[in-house]
């Protein structure tokens, strides 16, 4: 997984609450056995029409924000199914940073996962944010995680929470597994504690 | 000391490991792996040099992706790509040593009616899946959750999750049902009161009278959906009627530890003095049928309704109703019971059970679809199929004019062939009415089979209460 530290790039509006996981990645695409090359089919079914071109009003068609990094979106985003596919597709279209109110608890776990960071900040501060999207590629805003701070193109600084084991992880761009391995014992212990209390399992 | 809730009493007895910021090593005790979210796992062990670190907590099935027609049992799947994912799982399973079931094996069928079906989901269990309808196993008082790849990854190699505590949600349904009303009316109405997002943070505890005079079937089906309502998992606290369902089924305990068990389940309710978050409230006497009108789970109805207007909603519901209602292709105010459709689809893990297919085929019988319609019903798994012939339903969906296929997940997100086409309206069992869910450009009206099964006599959506 890639480090995450701080990240400078255009931020792409998409002002539509309860984006779901079919609307990121349509079933068709799921059939792959990789994780890579999904980024060419991400919102397919809004981005492009029934002969495969593309539709120019949907925003990651406009040339402005063909580049996007960053994507500002509404409440509930990423709802629906815990395919994995979704942040794999965002990530591999070279967004690497989705802020919205609130975001879908699969969902939410999967970017860490995949060096994506979501950011969670109140509606009124994504809605200025979202505006300063509306700029283009001339108003690129700038995450910097390990300040836990977004800046946007007018300079105007937006402070976020975030849990310390997840940011640590991006930040480091470390391996969850291998850092688990390292409590084999911890786990270890507790199965032959289970064995005891709960031998059926 | 305050009392604790059935959650708090699962999460407790499962913490391996706890670091000082409350990340939290949660140990999982049945891990269930399907063929769309597991291939990228299994090749992240491969590359590593891991082995599956529980090989016999693991269970793998096959079903989004497999064809459900009778022409699956000459072995032949046609799509490539489908066929390459299932490959991949016979594959997986048989290197890595885990508990499968093939294609060919009638115990094959919805990774979350086999496992409850198998005897493998049990109370106070933590049970995961690459897959978020995971959460119909709390039906059994096991705290029950969809992960991602990376996740279902983490589980194969330490049998742990990293997670953190969610907060305490308890649902309450009180009083009964009126007749016609299911446990899909419940879930339904919920989601219509809460929202999709009104659960997210929570593990929900549904309780309450109605609630406790469900079947396993019906538990199941509203923890389900516990997912549509944003929650992270949905629990009902096992009583008699979960014991009677788990007895004797092939991977439950027997003999001195059945007895161990059942002792342990016991105790697996909230305290008295438990405290929750939240906790919302519904009266079951007030939960009519309902029916799907819009593009999220929480467009709910009665069927007695009308489509709405989406100037009737708050914030960024107007121009999501707006959308959906365009998508759908409805006008605001036409009566839902109005509503053509053309197709019918009855299953899923939501509802593909044999009692789903009883409350269809008790509408159906004697009666025939609707001409010009197609209908079908897909059995949640083998032995679903099997119980349902030997009872005579399987008849009586033949001869009402329903295909009747094999197991699997179908048309509920219609990777197989069994798709929607371009505007074509569908009456469906299943648990997600998306944009483009059942096939691109195809619409769909959620709700119970009994509903379904309405709808495929009179060709529109219908209230079910006028045929019983
Ligand atoms: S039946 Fe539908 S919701 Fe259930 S596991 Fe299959 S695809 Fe998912």
């Amino acid at each position: 997984m890639d480090k995450f530290e701080t990240l400078t790039g255009v931020a792409a509006p998409l002002p539509l609450i309860n984006v779901d996981t079919d609307m990121i990645i349509p079933k068709q695409f799921l059939k792959t056995i990789k994780r890579t090359g999904l980024g060419k089919n991400l919102f397919d079914e809004m981005r492009f029409d029934e002969n495969g071109a593309e539709k120019p009003d949907f925003v990651l068609n406009k040339p402005a924000y063909r580049d996007a990094e960053i994507l500002v979106a509404g409440e509930n985003f990423g709802c629906g199914s815990s395919r994995e596919h979704a942040p794999w597709a965002i990530l591999d279209f070279g967004i690497r940073c989705v802020i919205a109110p609130s975001f879908a608890d699969i969902f939410y776990n999967n970017c860490f996962k995949n060096g994506i960071l979501p950011v969670v900040l109140p509606a009124e501060q994504v809605e200025t944010l979202m505006q300063d999207a509306r700029k283009g590629a001339n108003a690129r805003m700038t995450v910097d995680l390990e300040r836990q701070e977004i800046t946007a193109s007018t300079g105007e600084v937006f402070p976020f929470e975030i849990d310390s084991f997840r940011k640590h992880c991006l930040l480091n761009g470390l391996d969850d597994i291998a850092l688990t391995l390292e409590k084999a014992s911890a786990i270890e212990g507790f199965e032959s504690r289970a064995a005891q209390s709960r031998p059926w399992v | 000391m305050t009392g604790k809730t059935l959650y708090d009493k699962i999460w407790d007895a499962h913490v391996a490991h706890e670091a000082e910021d409350g990340t939290t090593l949660l140990y999982i005790d049945r891990h269930l792996v399907h063929e769309v979210t597991s291939p990228q796992a299994f090749e992240g062990l491969r590359m590593a040099g891991r082995k599956v670190h529980a090989p016999d907590k693991t269970i793998a099935v096959p079903d989004h992706n497999v064809p459900t027609t009778l022409e699956r049992n000459n072995g032949i799947i046609d799509n490539e790509e489908s066929r390459i994912q299932v490959e991949a799982l016979d594959t997986n399973a048989r290197e890595f040593g885990v508990h499968y079931y093939p294609v060919s094996d009638i115990r094959q069928g919805i990774v979350h009616i086999v496992g409850p079906e198998q005897g493998w989901t049990l109370p106070g269990m933590t049970v995961v899946c690459g897959d978020s309808h995971t959460a119909t196993h709390g039906a059994f008082g096991a705290l029950a959750h969809g992960i991602g790849t990376s996740e279902v990854e983490h589980v194969l190699a330490t049998q742990t999750l990293i997670q953190t505590k969610s907060k305490n949600m308890k649902v309450e349904i009180t009083g009964t049902l009126a007749p016609g009303v299911t446990a899909k009316d419940i879930t339904l109405s919920i989601i219509g009161k809460t929202g999709t997002a009104g659960g997210t943070g929570y593990v929900i505890e549904y309780c309450g009278e109605a609630i406790r005079s469900l079947s396993m079937e019906g538990r199941m089906t509203v923890c389900n959906m516990a997912i549509e309502g944003g929650a992270r998992a949905g629990l009902v606290a096992p009583d008699q009627t979960t014991f009677d369902y788990v007895k004797g089924r092939p991977h439950a305990p027997k003999g001195a530890q059945w007895e161990a068990a059942m002792e342990w389940w016991k105790t697996l309710h909230s305290d008295d003095d438990a405290q929750w978050d939240k906790v919302i409230t519904l009266r079951g006497e007030d939960i009519a049928p309902v029916v799907t009108w819009g593009t999220s789970p929480e467009d709910v109805l009665p069927i007695t309704g009308r489509v709405p207007e989406p100037g009737s909603f708050g914030g960024g519901k107007i121009e999501a109703a707006q959308r959906s209602l365009d998508y759908m292709g409805l006008t605001p105010g036409t009566p839902l019971s109005e509503i053509e459709i053309d197709t019918v689809f009855i299953g899923s893990c939501t509802n593909g059970r044999i009692e789903d297919l009883r409350a269809a085929a008790a509408i159906l019988k004697g009666k025939k679809i609707k001409d010009g319609l197609r209908a079908m019903v897909v059995p949640g798994s083998g032995l679903v199929r099997a119980q349902a012939e030997e009872e005579g339903i399987a008849d009586i969906f033949k001869d009402a004019g329903f295909e009747w296929r094999l197991a699997g997940c179908s048309m509920c997100l219609a990777m197989n062939p069994d798709q929607l086409a371009p505007g074509e309206r569908c009456a469906a069992t299943s648990n997600r009415n998306f944009e483009g869910r059942q096939g691109k450009g195809g619409r769909t009206h959620l709700m119970s089979p009994a509903m379904a099964a309405a709808a495929a006599v009179t060709g529109r959506l219908t209230d079910v209460r006028e045929m019983m």
